[in-house]
């Protein structure tokens, strides 16, 4: 099981476990507060946005060019910005911390 | 005003789609404490509806639903989700629903989310087809699947070149499926886009080989040993196994209607999504609302309405009133082109089109009512569709010779006014 961090933008800190599927679907699953995935997870409307923290940044990795589009000038967007529907829950990023963009 | 959520209180919701759904899991973040029943007679889980057409359609195994929510959500969040399950009246006297199988739901609070449902046009001739389809349901995606991996000769014509009718045909397109589109004005996504987008999307079908045909009004379906033949009204005729039919909705307001709410090209709803009935609020395709943005009544089938709309009566049930505000977004995933539109474009009487990088697949149209940027369309552009948004929201006024440079790259402050 991955283990992934969330904090939400009222600071609340809720850590969840999975094995498939993408980050999104776990955050819905476990109704993180800020995370809607309105489209089902196909990169078209950042409602799950989210920052990475610094230090798992290499865990998770860059956006693809599709996403970072999506990123580029939303408001929320930070040097950290990633979808969340596009990171795969893999034991890659077992222990990450994840903040919903605010 | 505090709103009485205790215990004892049912909200009762009809349509367990995205705005039905997203009611009854934003009345629990709002503070609803008290029961909350959930109908719908679709016997699905409730799903997500736009991949129907897009990758469910096209996988040509067994591919899952996706779920707006898992299963186990709804026990601990306490919904009661009654599926395969009709609603036949509302009764706004005594604050009761009835059901086909002749029982009764009371309510303290209804959120009427009937949604819509696909438009038969009156061909003659239509209800004798073989293997005719609507695509709006789980149960459509799956009939048309089996039929088309059925079928020998996979001849498919789509009736109509809307979002449903572009989208299925590339999904059938890689299902092998021969695939024509007729569509009745004289190009294909008329009634949403400029000309622009409509050349764009032609194009990309047949590229992909399907026979893409404005000008065709379909008038006759004849139908032998599983064959149909369809008429047009210049005389050409067109060959199908299969017929998939996507040329509208018709809204699902008679449940309202005959419970007395004001019906208005949809019910309608004031910004905190109450219909004209006490204690009956409505959401999603079904409603006729104010968009405050655009100053005018609108009604929308899209995903982000039903979701807006459902946090907005969410609030209401529970008397934290927020009005509705939002800019309405779409999508639609064809081939490799991913679209994706924001704003409402109607009333446009400009539009400036971009190809970046002299790429015809990464483009963008963007709508002007003078000197208004009401909506923007960007294909495989996320760049032109975040920030067209924000332009919008902010009514940023924009510089159009900016805009119409190419060698201006899309940037927050490239296409201000000086």
């Amino acid at each position: 099981m991955t283990k992934i961090t969330f904090v939400t933008s009222d600071d609340n800190s809720i850590t969840v476990e999975g094995n498939t599927g993408n980050v999104m679907e776990l955050a819905v699953q476990n109704k993180i507060k800020g995370i809607d995935g309105n489209c089902g997870g196909v990169c078209s409307c950042a409602t799950c946005h989210v920052h990475v923290e610094p230090k798992d940044w290499e865990k998770v990795g860059a956006p693809s060019t599709m996403e970072a589009d999506m990123l580029e000038f939303d408001e929320k967007v930070s040097d950290y910005s990633r979808l969340s529907c596009q990171m795969k829950v893999t034991d890659a990023i077992d222990g990450v911390v994840l903040k919903v963009a605010k | 005003m505090a709103a009485d959520t205790s215990l004892d209180k049912i909200c009762v919701i009809i349509g367990a789609s995205h705005a039905g759904v997203n009611v009854a899991f934003s009345l629990r973040r709002e503070g609803w404490e008290g029961k909350i029943v959930l109908f719908d007679s679709d016997p699905e889980v409730p799903y997500h509806r736009p991949p129907l057409s897009k990758a469910y359609l096209k996988a040509d195994d067994d591919s899952q639903l996706d779920l707006l929510f898992p299963k186990q959500n709804y026990i601990s969040e306490n919904i009661t989700l009654c599926l395969g399950k009709t609603i036949v009246e509302i009764n706004k006297e005594s604050n009761q629903i009835s059901l086909s199988d002749g029982s009764i739901q009371k309510y303290n609070k209804l959120v009427v989310a009937t949604g819509a449902r696909p438009f038969i046009p009156p061909i003659k001739g239509i209800d004798l087809a073989s293997n005719l389809f609507s695509m709006r349901n789980f149960a459509d995606a799956v009939n048309i699947q089996k039929a088309i991996i059925s079928s020998e000769e996979k001849r498919v014509v789509i009736i109509g070149g809307g979002y449903i009718g572009l989208e299925t045909a590339a999904s059938l397109r890689k299902l092998g499926a021969k695939v024509t589109v007729l569509e009745r004005e004289k190009r294909v996504l008329a009634r949403i886009t400029a000309p622009e987008m409509s050349t764009f999307f032609s194009k990309l079908h047949q590229e992909n080989g399907v026979d893409l045909l404005a000008n065709k009004n379909v008038i006759l379906i004849e139908t032998s040993e599983g064959v149909n033949k369809l008429l047009c009204d210049d005389n050409t005729t067109y060959t199908a196994d299969l017929i998939v039919v996507g040329v509208g909705i018709k809204v699902n307001t008679e449940l309202a209607e005959n419970a007395g709410l004001v019906i208005e090209n949809g019910i309608k709803v004031d910004s905190n999504a109450k219909t004209s009935a006490e204690n009956i609020y409505a959401i999603g395709d079904c409603t006729y609302h104010f968009n405050p943005h655009y100053n005018r009544f609108i009604r929308l089938e899209s995903v982000q309405n039903a979701v807006d709309q459902a946090k907005v009566a969410a609030a209401a049930i529970c008397g934290n009133e927020v009005e509705y505000d939002a800019i309405p977004w779409f999508w639609s995933d064809q081939y490799d082109v991913k679209l994706q539109m924001v704003g409402l474009s109607t009333g446009y009487n400009q539009t400036i089109k971009r190809i970046e990088d002299n790429n015809e697949k990464c483009q963008s149209v963007w709508y002007f009512k003078d000197e208004e940027l009401l909506a923007v369309d960007a294909v495989n552009n996320g760049k032109a569709y975040v920030l067209g948004t924000r332009f919008i929201k902010a009514k940023q006024q924009l510089d159009k010779e900016k805009l119409m440079d190419v060698s201006i790259p899309i940037k927050q402050t490239s296409f201000l006014k000086d």
